[in-house]
């Protein structure tokens, strides 16, 4: 039995969640869009704070919501004026999205529904420390994730150059 | 012997072919010119040193302790190992013919080629255009004939017969802006390509029965009563000989097969010889330059045919059959050839045919010479012919290159009367006129006279109708004579010079061309040349009476074209007024060639050709169209697919995606 | 009451279909890529809830977010330089008029 500020707070952040999720995909101003990311992205962190993962929380903040938000509001800013509405969509293409949305809806929640019921209270876990994680991702053992580590690095450098490569005047 | 030479004797031409075809255009017409004259000057030496090592140095491997020649294979190395016993080899081989045919062909050739450096170039000097590549076409000629003489066994005569073929196609295409030459070289190429499948099938019957390609294997089957010379493996001998003497030898269709196998590779020697009906490409093939006339078509390509009978001589001495299919074909092409050669007007058409009539004679000399009539006089009679005819024809050829080049015209009636203005030419033509009438001392007197003999201890019907076209070649021969250099005054053309006589470069040839044909006939032929290697002097056996007639022969035709055609008169007017029907059929060359037209475009054009590309235009090919309309259709109809927006794309995914999903789920339920 | 792993799953789930939604009607390109991040969150809210739930002894699932979002982070980066790229070339970035690649 939870407690009930816990499930407060679960059905703030779950109403969150989804509220904005919709509000990003429907809003006319894309500017709005990306603050509703944002919010969206915040309440995934909070997700991941109540399971306990809270290192995940803070990269979550701190990736997302601190660099990829900030990198779209530059990207929306650069490419449209202030003030500009996205044309307003056509209500076939919105009857059209919204049965793929619900067929996915259906098939997957169905599927979720039937299965996930299963597993019903949360077990008990230490929250992985600092130590924990670094030990995993610095290691070359069973669970350990060195080589993952690296290919991302490797990734975000080609990344980088990439970028730089892409967007430069010529 | 050192291989060296004999190799080099291959490679020196085949080097100037690459070396001037590739670098030729980037060095000066005369530097490229000279060079392929100095590199056949080196082959010529090279062959006369080889030639003279093997007649004359007396070693034991050339000639034995009884003074019988002996075939000496030079090197033979395996090209293509097959199977076990099918292997093709090249090699080099030495024996009386193909020693003989090293020596005419560079003869020849080095002529032509020193001829050339004068005859093709205008009257300003300017050289013409693809002079170098005429010079490495010389020179792939060269060296495609020499390897095709000195070839130890058939199937690498065959190949250099393909390579004369192509380099006689390119020599003849010459020119080939002009739509004559394109059209008689590739003439030339077809017939004797058509000759040459026959020649192919022979071959292969023959090596297929026999198991060998050799020559020394195949030409070393004995013959009743005569000792063989030829150093053989006597097992491999008896072999050959019983496959074909076996009673349960295949037949087919009435003739045996070695029959069958001989005829068709005396096609291929029918096709590449003009024999008649093979003839029609050899008169088109004049419009090829005149020194290529001289070379090619008429003193050594065309030769081959006789050449190869030659070689596998024993072998058709086993076959009657065939023998006798060849002096019928002789005959009648001597006979037709003599008197086309009687009313044509172009030059190098009469000696074109006289050509072919004087082939068709070697050819008569082999198919009459039996072991037994004067010791195979006939082969002997056949090799001289073929050496003395190869120095008078081409002398006669580079004689009418130079009035040709000196006039502008290959038509006598622009000539008539052109000894004063050209003597040296005026004196070799005469020369090599005299030589192929046979008049005593030139050289065709001594050739032609053993033919006729051989002809006679054959059969007198044969020896009558030779000699009668021997008397027509005097006729023919003479009558382009005087029609050239006689019948009335040179008239010059307002604003022309008046020709006078060649450079150095065109008259040094004919002055040595003229001076073998005078003493070529002394040579002691039968000493050096004969069937089976012993010697057989014919001056002993010399036959008084043969000669005579012969001779009375030639100077009546002689005396006819005098009276005819020396000074302009109307005689031949009204000869032809007397019998129109055949001067017009002999003009127009017993109509041949429209005959060809009308087998070929008549019927087998018409008849077969059309139908096959009619089924090869609609179903093969419609086939192959409705294939690619088919997929092209289809291509057109899925594109839109690929339309570019990538929310489509999506949609895509998100149909299959969800359609895999649904199902799973349902699945599970 | 229990917080079980389907009250977490749901509103994952929602988002992702919203992100479905988002991707096939928006036409302005950020807009779209807005709504990859969407689908992506999702996931990787899924990965979470089940390491946390079924292995919580293990940080599998952890880590595949950990990776995710650097990937993410990655391909953000990316498709913005490309989509400013375009903007520079064809002077707007409405998806629907970028198809002079097809056939």
């Amino acid at each position: 039995m939870e407690s009930v500020g816990s499930l407060i707070m679960y059905f703030i952040v779950a109403l969150a969640m989804i509220v904005f999720s919709v509000m990003a995909v429907t809003t006319r101003k894309i500017l709005r869009a990306a603050t509703y990311l944002l919010f969206t992205l915040f309440a995934a962190a909070v997700v991941y704070f109540m399971l306990d993962y809270e290192f995940l929380g803070a990269v979550q903040i701190a990736v997302y919501a601190g660099g990829i938000v900030v990198l779209f509001v530059f990207a929306i800013l650069l490419t449209s004026r202030p003030g500009d509405n996205t044309e307003r969509l056509t209500s076939r293409s919105r009857v059209l999205g919204a049965i793929a949305a619900v067929a996915m809806l259906v098939v997957a929640g169905y599927a979720l529904l039937s299965r996930c019921m299963a597993f019903v209270a949360k077990p008990e876990m230490q929250a992985p420390d600092m130590d924990a994680v670094g030990t995993a991702l610095l290691g070359t053992g069973a669970g350990q994730y060195l080589l993952p580590f690296e290919a991302v690095s490797v990734l975000l450098l080609a990344c980088i150059i990439g970028g730089v490569v892409i967007a430069r005047k010529r | 012997m050192e291989a060296t030479i004999p190799v080099l004797i291959l490679a020196i031409p085949l080097f100037m072919f690459v070396f001037l075809g590739l670098c030729g255009m980037k060095m000066t017409h005369k530097l490229a010119g000279i060079l392929g004259t100095l590199g056949m000057g080196t082959v010529l030496v090279l062959s006369y040193y080889t030639a003279f090592t093997y007649f004359f140095s007396g070693a034991p491997e050339f000639i034995n302790a009884a003074g019988e020649r002996l075939q000496y294979m030079v090197f033979d190395q395996t090209w293509l190992q097959f199977t076990d016993k099918l292997a093709i080899k090249l090699g080099f081989f030495l024996d009386p013919i193909s020693a003989m045919m090293l020596v005419v062909i560079t003869t020849i050739s080095f002529m032509v080629h020193l001829y050339s450096l004068g005859y093709m170039r205008d009257h300003h000097g300017v050289y013409e255009h693809g002079f170098q590549r005429f010079y490495a076409f010389l020179s792939l000629f060269s060296f495609s004939m020499l390897g095709l003489v000195v070839a130890p066994n058939i199937f690498q005569m065959y190949i250099f017969w393909e390579l004369v073929g192509a380099s006689s196609y390119l020599l003849i295409g010459f020119y080939y802006i002009k739509p004559s030459a394109v059209s008689a070289s590739k003439k030339a190429f077809i017939v004797t390509r058509f000759a040459d499948l026959g020649f192919l099938i022979g071959i292969l019957t023959l090596s297929y029965y026999t198991g060998t390609f050799n020559f020394t294997e195949l030409t070393s089957i004995p013959v009743e009563g005569l000792a063989n010379v030829y150093q053989v493996n006597e097992g491999t001998a008896q072999g050959i000989r019983s496959i074909f003497e076996n009673s349960a030898a295949p037949v087919f269709m009435g003739g045996s097969v070695l029959t069958w196998a001989l005829v068709l590779i005396f096609m291929g020697g029918m096709g590449k010889s003009a024999m008649m009906p093979l003839h029609i490409w050899l008169p088109d093939a004049m419009e090829g330059p005149t020194p290529v006339s001289a070379l090619i078509h008429a003193a050594t390509m065309v030769v081959a045919g006789v050449y190869l009978v030659a070689r596998l001589f024993p072998l058709y001495l086993m076959e009657e059959t065939s023998l006798i299919i060849i002096t019928v074909v002789g005959a009648l092409t001597a006979f037709y050839a003599a008197m086309v050669a009687c009313t044509q007007v172009d030059i190098k058409r009469v000696l074109a045919f006289s050509t072919i009539s004087q082939i068709a004679f070697m050819m008569v000399s082999l198919g009459v010479a039996r072991p037994e009539i004067h010791h195979g006089l006939g082969y002997m009679a056949s090799m001289f012919h073929l050496f003395t005819h190869a120095m008078f024809k081409a002398l006669l050829f580079l004689g009418a290159g130079a009035l040709i080049h000196a006039i502008g015209s290959n038509d006598y009636t622009a000539m008539h009367g052109l000894r004063k203005h050209m003597p040296i030419t005026h004196i070799t033509f005469l020369i090599g006129c005299l030589a192929i009438a046979g008049i005593i001392p030139f050289s065709g007197f001594f050739s032609k006279d053993e033919i006729l003999s051989s002809c006679m201890g054959y059969d007198w019907v044969a020896y009558i109708w030779m000699s009668l076209v021997a008397g027509m070649t005097a006729f023919y021969m003479f009558r382009l004579y005087y029609l050239i250099f006689w019948w009335k005054e040179h008239k010059v053309p307002e604003g022309h010079h008046a020709p006078h006589d060649q450079p150095w470069t065109m008259s040094l040839p004919l002055i040595i061309l003229a001076a073998i044909s005078c003493v070529a006939g002394f040579i002691p032929f039968g000493n050096l040349v004969t069937w089976d290697g012993h010697a057989y002097d014919f001056m002993e056996h010399f036959d008084w009476s043969v000669a005579t007639v012969s001779l009375i022969v030639a100077l009546l035709g002689i005396g006819l074209a005098t009276v005819m055609y020396r000074k302009e008169n109307s005689l031949p007017e009204k000869f032809r007024k007397a019998l129109p029907a055949l001067w017009t059929w002999s003009y127009h060359r017993f109509y041949w060639d429209e005959l060809y037209m009308f087998i070929t475009h008549k019927i087998i054009f018409n008849s077969v050709c059309r139908p096959l590309a009619w089924f090869d235009r609609h179903i093969i090919d419609g086939t192959m169209d409705s294939f690619a309309t088919i997929t092209n259709k289809a291509s057109d109809a899925i594109k839109p697919l690929q339309s570019g927006q990538i929310q489509m794309y999506v949609w895509y995914y998100l149909i299959g995606a969800l359609a895999l999903g649904g199902i799973t789920v349902l699945c599970l339920i | 009451m229990e917080i079980t792993a389907v009250f977490y799953l749901v509103p994952a789930l929602i988002m992702f279909c919203c992100g479905v939604y988002g991707f096939i009607t928006r036409k302005n390109m950020i807009a779209m890529l807005i709504s990859l991040e969407l689908m992506l969150n999702a996931v990787d809210i899924n990965f979470v809830v089940f390491n946390r739930f079924l292995y919580p002894e293990q940080m599998e699932g952890m880590f595949f977010t950990l990776f995710a979002i650097a990937i993410a982070a990655a391909e953000t980066a990316l498709a913005i330089a490309i989509i400013i790229n375009i903007f520079r070339a064809a002077k707007n970035i409405d998806v629907r008029s970028l198809n002079e690649m097809k056939f």
